[in-house]
């Protein structure tokens, strides 16, 4: 079984090349359709595969440069993509990033990273968990207040509403932007830009799973252009921390484009699935995979407190990751080919009639 | 030359340079760790990978960076060719939250 194993010039391992291949598949099918790079799941994934920890984190951030280009290609032709929105963002975001690891450069010094970094990434889990849960809520009652009184409730409308208040705020110089259908002021998304990236930097992540919610509630995007969106900016911080990363000789760009192969085909299925899912579906979806990443990082924490449950909750939370990869992936190509099949019927119904 | 060596050559070294020069000797020889690919094992593309890597990390950057987004634009544009072939709308999408 040599063949299914391929030598990694650089970190001079040997890992199986058909686990990269179903990581870049799964990934790619979820990152498509949430809008984000998924660090969360590539990491450990790598990491199980074989690959030190930093060169885990390294080639994930390589390969997510490509694979988000490939959704954002994609969410491009549907006109999901906002780029003047995204441009304003990528700046703050990079000062933002810079920031939050300086700060947490200060907390290695003082020897609080590893907990501050997990209660933080906890608490902020939680919170978007209960704001996406909190905006289905509070929207479902208007569409049922809504049917009561004897109307259709708008197709855009939406729960939670704080994105309304933060666009009046009315600080020169004032922005439209055509594809998100939002005026504000340009201050507003570079603030939020400079926020997430100094999370994002604070908790070493890339950033798309508290961007994605962000462009939605604090900027009000409608979803599917806040995913488009967001892959563009994951695709240019993507590149930038290859660029980092390949310097410091973490990334293993063979087994980046093992896993392009199979993301390039992932990415396409996931983005495609966004046409035929309602904007609530995905936050919803979106929700339930906050949750899972959320329980798995409280295992981590329970492990580093008590070390006789560490094996055990390890494993579990590597489970926990895998299977809800495996389960978000099946509920998105699911939704590709019931979607594709209802469209090619309806076309032919259609050339029948004509 | 290290800077022990350095202090030594010109007969200058004080009592503080003299209890630290295992400590500067140790900061000096991490520092020169430097990660090397072993390309003994490998042929063809990999084997000149690995080399550029030792060679040179910057050129090594930049091929990275120039790789990996040719590889999704080549990549994309082709699974766009397949997706076109499944005769399905590529174009355009109904806007719809709920």
């Amino acid at each position: 079984m040599d063949w299914l194993y391929v030598l990694m010039p650089v970190a001079g391992i040997k890992i199986l090349w058909p686990g990269l291949l179903i990581l870049g598949l799964g990934v790619g099918i979820i990152g498509g359709f949430f809008g984000m790079g998924g660090a969360w799941m590539v990491t450990p994934g790598l990491n199980i595969l074989g690959f030190p920890m930093a060169f885990a984190i390294g080639t994930d951030i390589t390969h997510m440069a490509g694979k988000s280009l490939i959704s954002t290609m994609r969410h491009a032709r549907f006109g999901n993509v906002d780029y003047k929105l995204s441009c304003i963002m990528i700046l703050g975001t990079i000062c933002g990033v810079e920031v939050g690891a300086r700060n947490i450069m200060w907390l290695e010094r003082i020897g609080k990273v590893d907990a501050y970094v997990r209660y933080g990434y906890l608490v902020l889990l939680t919170l978007i968990a209960w704001m996406v849960f909190a905006d289905v809520h509070k929207r479902r009652k208007k569409d049922m207040e809504a049917r009561a009184a004897g109307r259709a409730l708008d197709p855009l409308a939406t729960g939670l509403d704080f994105s309304k208040k933060l666009q009046r705020l009315n600080i020169p110089p004032m922005v439209t932007f055509k594809r998100a259908g939002v005026r504000c002021s340009a201050w507003l998304p570079i603030g939020i830009a400079l926020f997430t990236g100094w999370l994002a930097g604070v908790l070493g992540i890339g950033g798309g799973l508290i961007r994605m919610p962000s462009l939605i509630y604090l900027i009000g995007c409608p979803t599917h252009v806040a995913v488009g969106t967001d892959l563009f900016e994951v695709a240019i911080s993507g590149l930038y921390g290859a660029a980092t990363y390949g310097f410091k000789g973490r990334a293993e760009l063979f087994a980046a484009f093992i896993m392009l192969l199979g993301a390039a085909v992932g990415a396409q299925i996931g983005t495609v699935a966004t046409k035929y899912v309602k904007g609530y579906a995905i936050r919803v979806y979106f929700g339930l995979a906050v949750v899972g990443c959320g329980i798995s990082v409280l295992l981590k924490l329970i492990g580093a407190s008590y070390a006789a449950v560490k094996p055990a909750t390890d494993l579990m939370a590597t489970i926990l990751i895998l299977g809800l990869v495996t389960a978000l992936s099946l509920f998105i190509v699911l939704n590709f080919v019931r979607g594709v099949r209802e469209e090619r019927k309806a076309v032919k119904e259609h050339l029948a009639h004509v | 030359m290290s800077v022990t060596e350095y202090l030594s050559a010109r007969g200058k070294i004080p009592l503080v340079f003299l209890l630290a020069a295992p400590l500067l000797s140790a900061a000096e020889a991490a520092q020169a760790i430097v990660i090397v690919a072993d390309t003994r094992k490998l042929h063809g593309l990999r084997a000149w990978w690995g080399n550029l890597y030792n060679d040179s990390h910057l050129h090594f950057t930049l091929m990275t960076i120039v790789l990996i987004p040719l590889a999704g634009v080549i990549l994309g544009t082709l699974a766009d060719l397949v997706m076109g072939r499944l005769g399905i709308d590529l174009k355009s999408r109904a806007l719809r939250e709920g």
